[in-house]
């Protein structure tokens, strides 16, 4: 479904990827884990084409197009969903407003008919349901106000609605308590854990996996993926550190 | 200035006009006027959508509450003048949205006096300008010697969607009484870049996620207005032909 090959990527000119390539397929879901500074954000940013991260050298294939030639409202038609590590508040603009424009206008680009008021708020209000948001919380403006843990729900909130093929999510684990942990947790199975689908988990720890239990497991560090194992190496990391594994 | 000379540049209410178009208007019309009786209740929506100058004199009597809200968008040359004189314990609401693209020169200026004590006055003024138009606010606020408890707020902002655009804001303040709170705000800033991002990356187009954002941004001026729905989709067709 995604296939990396020795991504090289800048930020402000600095390089931060150094050759990283990883190969997604459906009905997997990858964590990629590192220290602090490894490139995680940089991975999820440029795989969601934000401005200013530019690809020096290699591929990103999506589903057989060229991830990279692709705009970030494009990829999102096509199928990709990124997780916010930290959610971005909108003043005045309501979820549910926001939430049904974007879902039809991937419909509209992916040639389906736009769904009507009815079908998106039953749509809005069963996967609110399933991350036990307030119905309340999302015709509020988006995430203004909302405490990091309910930022964090939203964001899988709007996953379910959109139910794209690939999410790739970045430190959805930080700032939730253990309860919420669960329901995210939950949450990313319920909707992703298909035989169409795939997850991209990129985690500082080992305790979203608990909840999420991942097919493939890798470090990643200095730009670079330096080591690749089972649910395994997840637990290896929490208790040996990334300075044994990376170095 | 007489009647008989047009403004120029150097009178301070027209430091911004365009004043090939104010030449070719002069003389004027006599200003508008409007008489809010006391007690009285007033409500205008003002679409100024064809290139015009239009002024207004306003006078809101004891007790009474008038507001105006105006869409100021349209013709290479629209200017709105207020000169509300408020008396005691009169309310002034002026909600406005200016929206230009292109080479449009819009204004609104206004001189909102607190004639007595304990009337209350607030305007918003939101302007959202494309390409290399200009957007201008000068609100002059002025509180006579006897017009204890005055309470008036001016809140303003602008957003500039290419660098080329310009917004001028003004406040001005002129206040004899001594117990009174006369706030005011301004801010110019640019489309958040994240936000912008954010939409877009759950599938949003740029300019639909660019208008979304700044559909939110003029929202609320138009909070209360008589034909408030129509004042909104007039809003976001235009807002639909700057990004």
């Amino acid at each position: 479904m995604l296939t990396i090959e020795n991504l090289h990527a800048t930020v402000a000119d600095k390089p931060i990827l150094k050759g990283l390539s990883l190969a997604i397929n459906a009905g997997e879901i990858h964590a990629i884990m590192g220290p602090n500074g490894a490139g995680k954000s940089t991975l999820s940013y440029v795989l969601g084409g934000r401005p200013g991260y530019e690809v020096t050298e290699g591929s990103a294939t999506f589903d057989g197009h060229d991830l990279l030639d692709m705009d970030p409202h494009e990829r999102a038609a096509a199928g990709l969903f990124l997780g916010f590590q930290y959610p971005v508040e909108i003043p005045g603009v309501s979820n549910v407003q926001f939430l049904r424009e974007s879902l039809n206008a991937q419909r509209k680009a992916r040639g389906q008919e736009p769904l009507s008021g009815g079908d998106f708020l039953k749509l809005a209000r069963e996967k609110a349901g399933l991350l036990k948001l307030d119905m309340d919380m999302l015709k509020r403006p988006v995430n203004v106000g909302f405490s990091g843990g309910e930022k964090k729900r939203n964001e899988m909130v709007q996953m379910g609605i959109l139910d794209p093929k690939l999410a790739i999510l970045d430190e959805t684990d930080s700032g939730l308590d253990i309860d919420a942990l669960r329901v995210v947790g939950d949450g990313i199975n319920a909707i992703m854990r298909r035989p169409d689908k795939a997850v991209l988990l990129i985690t500082h720890y080992q305790r979203l996996l608990d909840y999420v239990q991942p097919d493939f497991v890798h470090v990643l560090a200095g730009g670079r993926i330096v080591k690749s194992g089972g649910p395994e190496l997840a637990l290896e990391l929490e208790r040996e550190g990334y300075a044994e594994i990376a170095a | 200035m007489t009647a008989t000379t047009h403004p120029t540049r150097r009178d301070e209410a027209w430091r911004y006009a365009d004043i090939d178009a104010v030449t070719a208007a002069w003389p004027l019309p006599a200003p508008e006027s409007i008489v809010v009786p006391a007690g009285g209740e007033f409500r205008r929506a003002i679409v100024q959508d064809a290139g015009a100058i239009h002024q207004i004199e306003m006078s809101i009597g004891k007790g009474a509450t008038a507001s105006l809200h105006i869409l100021n968008i349209g013709g290479a040359y629209g200017r709105i003048e207020l000169a509300v004189t408020l008396h005691e314990g009169a309310d002034f609401t002026l909600g406005a949205a200016q929206i230009g693209g292109g080479e449009q020169n819009l204004e609104i200026v206004t001189t909102v006096t607190h004639a007595e004590p304990g009337a209350t006055s607030r305007q918003m003024v939101r302007s959202v300008l494309s390409g290399t138009a200009t957007g201008t606010y000068l609100g002059k606020v002025a509180v006579a010697r006897d017009a204890q408890q005055t309470d008036s707020e001016q809140d303003v902002k602008a957003m500039l969607l290419d660098r080329s655009a310009t917004a001028n804001a003004k406040p001005e303040l002129e206040i004899f009484a001594d117990d009174v709170k006369c706030a005011h705000g301004c801010a110019i800033g640019e489309l958040d870049a994240m936000g912008l991002y954010y939409l877009q990356s759950r599938g949003l187009p740029p300019g639909e996620a660019k208008k979304i954002l700044l559909q939110a941004f003029v929202a609320g001026v138009f909070d209360g207005a008589e034909d408030e729905e129509q004042l909104q989709a007039l809003a976001l067709a235009k807002l639909g032909e700057l990004v």
